[in-house]
């Protein structure tokens, strides 16, 4: 099993949700981050003065898998999380973690029976 | 090209209200008996020659006329400068910044019916402050009328000066906030309150010196808005910067629907000035709508052109810049007047705030004093060229033959710069030593809600 964490850009959340959902993957959590990165901050203007905002916003997914969906999974986040043809810096990143265990609070299920 | 456009569109307005406003001075509209009879009865703030009395009577109207205005100043304070200044402030100090507003609304509401209104409207001694005669509303019945406006009762005429003290305080908090102590702010309250506005107050609208001069200021350019503008400055500087001298707001909804509170508040601040249900009022009011959709709009395309973009909190600043210049000249000026002041106050202030501020170095959080005082320096100067006889029969300034009024409102507003920097200074020192002005570091870096609240204003 494994636990992917994808920072990605707000703007893009839709068409991964779709794209995730056309590989028949409908679990996934969704945070609000803010982060740094290479894409660095940038400016906003009050009452004249320029001030940098060092802190991007990004979206935050999580999900759990069985071995087997890691490869289409990872896939369908890149593709879709992609702006222009080539992507661009700020475009984010995707992490894949082992996960030890997993449980169902509802049943108690354990692992893969879990997800 | 666009640019171009723009501001050849403002140039030819701007020129095309000049050459109005002028053509109208050539040939002045002879007041009606009428319109001047109500003019020296509706400006108790401006006429320093007693009016003469007619039978005095209770006016059910202009009483009722008041009870709302003094109502809708209230609102300009609590929530209107709260949201205001509050929206504007960080996150972690929007709190301790509404607070502010409010216990200032509160102590003031108290000390005014104790011992201010008596300073600053009591009996004039010596054309510098009133005596304390009516401390505690002493001997004012249910059915005494004021003698600044006797067709209204005396109590109301209370009420609606004291939001206008209470209002005045709070402004000043802008500069100040998100490093001064609490209880510091308190003191500043009851000292300020007591030896800054009463006499200034007095001077102007209670039959004191300036008054007796001839100034003219219709609802307070100089007692409320140069007078908080000062004291924001001062205080500014003896407390020095803040440790982050950013302004990133942390609301900017609040701030529009604050704007939007002191816009609709400043109806019952100008027109209410009138102290009757007149045109004089209604002139006030269509002033006051015009000068501030102006400025707005003033502001909103100098930035466009210095900044590249038009900002929410910039069209909400430059309405409050055209809020507090229009104040001196609501029942003065034509709308050709009104127009002129909130196109040059829109411009000037923006400047101000964006180039001149940061040259100068002075931390004035939020923009205290760059809108408020230098607004209500415009406003009151402005007032000396534009006042039109045909408005206010008080009034004549320099483009309608009188250039002596130019002079008597830089006198009035010298005197009351002078006085405010050097009494706004030694309050504060006094509050340095019983008090302390700053919070520590730590406190302030941790924000002024839960340093100085233990609350937080959004969970």
């Amino acid at each position: 099993m494994k636990y992917i964490v994808a920072v990605i850009q707000p703007t893009r959340l839709e068409a991964v949700k779709e794209a995730l959902s056309r590989i028949e993957s409908f679990r996934l959590t969704v945070t609000d981050v803010e982060g740094i990165g290479r894409q660095k901050g940038h400016t906003e203007v009050y009452r004249g003065h320029e001030y940098k905002i060092n802190f991007i916003s990004k979206v935050k997914l999580e999900i759990a898998v069985d071995d087997k969906y890691v490869e289409p999974v990872v896939d369908a986040i890149a593709s879709a999380a992609r702006t222009g043809k080539e992507g661009q810096i700020g475009d984010g990143k995707i992490f894949i973690l082992p996960l030890e265990d997993a449980m169902r609070i509802r049943t108690r299920e354990r692992g893969a029976e879990a997800l | 090209m666009i640019k171009k456009a723009f501001v050849a569109m403002v140039i030819g307005f701007v020129l095309a209200t000049v050459m109005h406003s002028l053509g109208q001075s050539a040939t002045p509209v002879p007041a009606t008996a009428d319109s001047a009879k109500a003019a020296i009865i509706a400006a108790p703030a401006a006429a320093p020659a007693p009016a003469p009395a007619p039978a005095a009577s209770l006016n059910s109207g202009d009483t009722a006329w008041m009870i709302v205005a003094t109502a809708l100043v209230m609102l300009m304070t609590l929530p209107g400068l709260a949201l205001f200044y509050g929206g504007i402030a960080k996150r972690k100090d929007t709190l301790n910044v509404i607070a502010m507003s409010f216990v200032t609304f509160a102590i003031v509401s108290v000390l005014w019916v104790v011992y201010g209104y008596s300073l600053a409207f009591g009996t004039d001694v010596h054309g510098i402050i009133g005596n304390v005669q009516k401390f505690m509303m002493n001997g004012i019945k249910v059915d005494t009328l004021s003698s600044y406006q006797n067709t209204i009762p005396e109590l109301i005429f209370v009420v609606f000066q004291l939001t206008f003290a209470a209002i005045t305080v709070a402004l000043a908090s802008g500069a100040y906030i998100e490093r001064m102590k609490f209880s510091a702010w308190i003191l500043f309250s009851v000292l300020w309150m007591t030896l800054v506005y009463c006499p200034v107050a007095h001077w102007v609208w209670g039959n004191g010196f300036l008054a007796k001069l001839g100034a003219l200021d219709f609802a307070g350019g100089t007692v409320v808005h140069i007078n908080a503008g000062i004291a924001a400055l001062i205080g500014a500087l003896v407390m020095g910067k803040r440790r982050e001298t950013s302004l990133v707001p942390n609301n900017l909804v609040a701030t529009v629907t604050g704007a939007g509170l002191l816009w609709f508040g400043w109806f019952g601040f100008n027109a209410g000035s009138a102290l009757t249900a007149s045109g004089l009022a209604c002139a006030a009011f269509i002033n006051t709508n015009t000068a501030t959709a102006v400025a707005a709009l003033s502001w909103m395309f100098t930035e466009w052109f210095f900044n590249k973009k038009p900002t929410v909190l910039g069209l909400a600043s430059g309405a409050v810049a055209g809020l507090v210049a229009i104040t001196p000249a609501a029942g003065f000026v034509n709308v050709g007047g009104a127009i002129i002041i909130g196109v040059i106050v829109g411009f000037v202030c923006y400047l101000m705030v964006a180039f001149v501020k940061a040259k100068l170095g002075y931390d004035d959080t939020l923009d205290a004093f760059g809108i408020h005082g230098i607004g209500g320096i415009i406003g009151a100067l402005l007032t000396g060229f534009l006042a039109d006889p045909a408005i206010n029969a008080a009034g004549k300034g320099l483009f309608y033959g009188n250039p002596a009024q130019v002079k008597i409102q830089l006198i009035a507003i010298g005197t009351t710069i002078g006085y405010d920097a050097v009494v706004t200074f030694i309050i504060f020192m006094v509050i340095k030593a019983v008090v302390g002005l700053r919070v520590s570091p730590d406190e302030e870096l941790v924000g002024m809600d839960r340093s100085a609240h233990g609350e937080r204003a959004l969970a």
